[in-house]
């Protein structure tokens, strides 16, 4: 278990979609350098979690604290230490690989010669210049985490960061996005058994609501089949 | 001012290398000239009618550049990169809208001429210089209210239907005013070579409310 002062803090946190409760009461506190496990069935509200913490949605109810800072009152000051990988690259298909990269890195003010450090450590410089498009899924996925971690974020929020990536792709991103980057990440998976072996806190959401909070070897086999039956 | 320019780069950049929009704008334009011939069963056009017409036919092909603006930042999720990005978010305000004025300064390049050519019955060269002053303003008015609008129907499921309904009703005293102030300069008997200074007022004055009212709530458009 990673101890320090929290990076994360949620408390009793709830987002409505209209009639439809997406989260509800949601609380969980994550420290520095830490890994948190988001579980959950697809519409579960992990990734309306994901888009809370990335400050692109408002919460309708409790409070978020993201490295020191209440969120979204003062988002602005913590934009530039997020890093999110979601279901869609963040890329555009008609601009290449490079050419994204070098918008993201002004946008983040950025110097450009790390675009060319991210590149070479997703293994793309030689499809750098081809248009986003015109890329393989897993390809897409690799520029997709080279755009997230560009500006050095120091909180990665990864939804279904493995996605499309063969084993070989996978490891290569590990040094990036893994934990070994140093930085407080969340995560979810697909997979929840690797999400839960990489997790130091985790948290299980069903209809929205927390149905576990705490640490993954308390978590439990049952508990797992109960979650996803 | 930094970053509206590395957003506006990027939105050239990406018109270049996809002509989606400025094609589409500058043909609907050539097109509706034809259909005013053919509709009014006139050679050629003068005065109040001749503003009108090309003040109209101006504002439908923008309207076609509006519902364009943001879908490339929807569809490719250019909000989400730009909104996570530690950058002023009325830049975006900013670079939306000096594509737009740019889209259209190149429209008017095309369909100005085409529009003297074939349909205005007076030679276009006396009008040109007052001409050029009211588009300019007309243009700043349909970029900022057309990015404004746009920026709200991005949103929503009806975009395509809520830019126009939104866009044009607010952008009618700017028409009216162009359209105005354009009237006597493309007189037959060339009465004016500059537009009556009422009219050029009214469209800086809208310019700079919509300007301000724009820049003012464009952050809180940008919320989910």
């Amino acid at each position: 278990m990673v101890s320090g002062p929290p990076a994360i803090e949620l408390r009793a946190v709830a987002r409505h979609f209209g009639e439809r409760t997406a989260l509800r009461d949601v609380s969980v506190t994550v420290a520095a350098g830490a890994t948190l496990a988001v579980l959950g069935r697809n519409g579960a509200g992990k990734t309306t979690l994901l888009r809370i913490l990335a400050s692109l949605l408002r919460p309708h109810a409790g409070a978020v604290e993201l490295l020191g800072e209440p969120v979204p009152a003062r988002a602005h000051l913590i934009r530039g230490q997020l890093g999110l990988l979601g279901h869609e690259p963040l890329l555009y298909r008609d601009l290449s690989g490079r050419e994204n990269l070098e918008y993201h890195a002004r946008l983040h003010r950025v110097a450009l010669e790390r675009v060319d450090e991210v590149l070479e450590a997703v293994q793309m410089e030689r499809r750098a210049s081809d248009p986003v498009r015109l890329l393989s899924r897993g390809m897409t996925q690799r520029l997709a985490v080279a755009r997230a971690v560009l500006h050095r974020p120091r909180l990665l929020l990864l939804d279904e960061p493995r996605a499309n990536l063969d084993p070989g792709a996978s490891d290569l991103i590990e040094p990036l996005i893994g934990r070994a980057s140093g930085c407080t990440r969340v995560l979810t998976s697909h997979d929840p058994r690797s999400a839960l072996a990489e997790a130091d806190v985790v948290l299980a959401l069903k209809d929205g609501r927390p149905a576990f909070v705490g640490d993954p070897a308390e978590f439990g086999e049952e508990r797992l089949g109960a979650l996803y039956a | 001012m930094r970053t509206a320019m590395v957003v506006l780069r990027k939105d050239l950049r990406l018109e270049m290398r996809t002509w989606e929009t400025l094609p589409a704008m500058v043909l609907f334009a050539l097109v509706t000239f034809v259909i005013f011939h053919f509709g009014l069963n006139r050679t050629t056009i003068d005065g109040q009618l001749a503003a009108g017409v090309l003040v109209v036919t101006l504002l439908f092909a923008a309207m076609l550049g509006i519902n364009r603006l943001f879908v490339a930042e929807r569809e490719q999720g250019g909000f989400d990169a730009f909104l996570l990005a530690p950058v002023d978010r009325t830049a975006l305000l900013v670079a939306k809208a000096s594509a737009l004025f740019l889209f259209l300064v190149v429209l008017e390049i095309v369909a100005v001429p085409a529009f003297g050519l074939f349909l205005l019955g007076p030679s276009l060269g006396h009008a040109l210089p007052g001409l050029i002053l009211l588009l300019a303003l007309a243009n700043l008015a349909l970029a900022v209210i057309g990015t404004f609008v746009s920026a709200i129907a991005v949103h929503t499921r009806a975009r395509d239907l809520i830019g126009p309904m939104l866009g044009l009703p607010l952008l009618v005293p700017a028409l009216i005013a162009t359209a105005r102030g354009a009237g006597p300069l493309l007189a037959a008997s060339h009465a004016a070579s500059t537009p009556p200074g009422k009219w050029v007022l009214i469209l800086a004055l809208y310019d700079v409310v919509f300007g301000l009212i724009a820049y003012a709530v464009f952050d809180f458009l940008l919320e989910e």
